[in-house]
């Protein structure tokens, strides 16, 4: 019961791209079309998975250390080396993966969403919230398909406005925020379904 | 140094100036840095909060990599360039918790995540990487101004209809800004909501597309009617100054097309380099 509400918390309830704006940056770059939006999708939940699970072993060690003030140059280190890492892993022993995630793999470095459930997750240290290391990584699994859900539908609608009548000043990014606008206004239902 | 020469001096560092303010706005031109941009704007005083804290980030690391400019070797730039940019961050987390824990609290997770902020690694690969020491401190400081700027302008719009507010709350222990009593009962809470944030921003945008466009068109009207008149009476002078004005306008436009290629090639070596070419994609879409 306790994983099935972090899952939907973590999905719906605080969906990092709606609600949190957290990677909005991939979200309005590359949600053009359903199919690039679905790898890029792939790629960040690959990524948050592993990097949660990191970021937890890193600030344990911070905290052995006594150095948690090191942490935000840590963070971005360790994900740069690690999304690097994982890209060379996968090209040497999943070549299909490593195709099919192809170039939303480094794009990754870059994607505040990646840095910021690392820190969201390691600052409930010390606080009722703590969480496992299981928890850890599953709250980065299904914080990314959150954003795979945001960007998969934002991309669907994108499509669409392709055909659409749109006055000449709103076309671009305009109207694509207003659509994400509207999307954020949905998901405000969800809020008050994980206490 | 003469007086021409100071004009001349002060002109050419404004432009820098001007450049990141108006001309290439990191928020509403460039579109950079959208995070913070929404997260942090549902009050006026958070909005500049966040931008004053990207600005004195941007600041000292553009001088840092301008100075440190030819000691950096150009393969491992991107990582040196993070870790710069890293220690300042971490810099302002410690002056912000001491001083004023206020904003502290209220930026949150958006203030480690300025390292991720690609206004600063895009100034300082496109800029500060190949610039002197006081133009690229320059430089820094106008791109930050920008970003302030329309950051607490979104923030005000923001705190206005969704608080009936302005630029309230507190700062170090001191009472800020006004709360409009007969706003508040009105307020519409959706601006302070995640969805405010979007609808602001994108119909800000909007806005400016429009004014640009209108802009301009005003300009090439002025220049055609003026060719007109003189054709008209037939005064071959102000012919001959109408022409050359047009030609000069013509020259201006491919100069500032060329500007707009270099900034973009900028940005997709930037952006090559931190990916090894495949965030091209990236900056192929929307533009």
């Amino acid at each position: 019961m306790e994983f099935l509400l972090l899952i939907i918390s973590a999905i719906f309830v605080n969906n990092f791209v709606l609600s949190q704006f957290l990677g909005i940056c991939p979200f309005l770059g590359v949600s053009r079309k359903t199919d690039t939006a679905l790898g890029m999708g792939f790629a960040v939940i690959f990524v948050m998975g592993i990097a949660s699970v990191f970021a937890w072993l890193v600030q344990k060690a911070l905290v052995a250390l006594n150095v948690e003030y090191l942490q935000t140059i840590t963070f971005i280190l360790v994900i740069a080396a690690l999304v690097q890492l994982v890209e060379m892993v996968l090209k040497r022993f999943m070549p299909s993966l490593y195709s099919a995630l192809g170039v939303y793999l480094p794009l990754i470095t870059t994607n505040c969403a990646v840095l910021g459930v690392a820190i969201l997750n390691v600052n409930t240290y010390g606080t009722e919230t703590a969480m496992s290391l299981l928890q850890f990584f599953l709250n980065g699994i299904f914080s990314g398909m959150g954003f795979t859900l945001a960007i998969l539908l934002l991309a669907g609608i994108r499509e669409k406005l392709e055909y659409a009548d749109i006055p000449k000043p709103f076309k671009g990014f305009p109207i694509t925020l207003i659509s994400a606008c509207l999307m954020s206004m949905a998901f405000v239902a969800f809020s008050g379904m994980v206490g | 140094m003469n007086k021409i020469q100071i004009n001349d001096f002060l002109k050419q560092k404004g432009s820098i100036i001007a450049n990141g303010i108006v001309t290439n706005n990191p928020v509403f031109r460039l579109v950079l840095g959208t995070c913070p941009t929404l997260a942090t704007t549902s009050s006026a005083i958070n909005g500049m909060g966040m931008g004053l804290a990207a600005t004195f980030v941007l600041v000292c690391s553009n001088v840092l990599i301008s100075l440190l400019r030819k000691v950096i070797p150009d393969k491992i730039r991107i990582p040196a360039f993070v870790v710069i940019i890293a220690t300042f961050v971490t810099l302002v987390q410690m002056l912000l918790q001491k001083f004023i824990p206020s904003l502290y609290e209220s930026l949150g997770i958006f203030l480690p995540l300025i390292v991720v902020n690609c206004i600063i690694l895009a100034r300082a690969e496109a800029f500060a990487s190949t610039n002197k020491v006081f133009n690229s401190a320059l430089d820094g400081l106008g791109m930050g101004l920008g970003f302030t700027a329309s950051l607490m302008l979104i923030g005000i719009i923001r705190e206005f209809f969704g608080a009936g507010s302005l630029f309230y709350g507190s700062l170090a222990g001191i009472e800020t800004g006004i709360q409009i009593e007969a706003l508040a009962d009105y307020s519409l809470n959706i601006f302070v909501l995640p969805a405010g944030g979007f609808l602001v921003f994108g119909l800000l945008m909007a806005l400016i597309n429009y004014l640009t466009d209108l802009h301009n068109k005003k300009k090439e009207l002025k220049a055609e009617a003026k060719k007109e008149d003189a054709l008209k009476e037939g005064r071959k002078e102000d012919l001959h100054i109408a022409f050359k004005e047009a030609d000069l306008k013509e020259k201006n436009d491919e100069a500032s097309i060329e500007d707009k290629a270099k900034a973009d090639d900028a940005k997709d070596a930037l952006k090559n380099a931190l990916s090894d070419g495949t965030l091209n994609t990236l900056a192929g879409e929307d533009r």
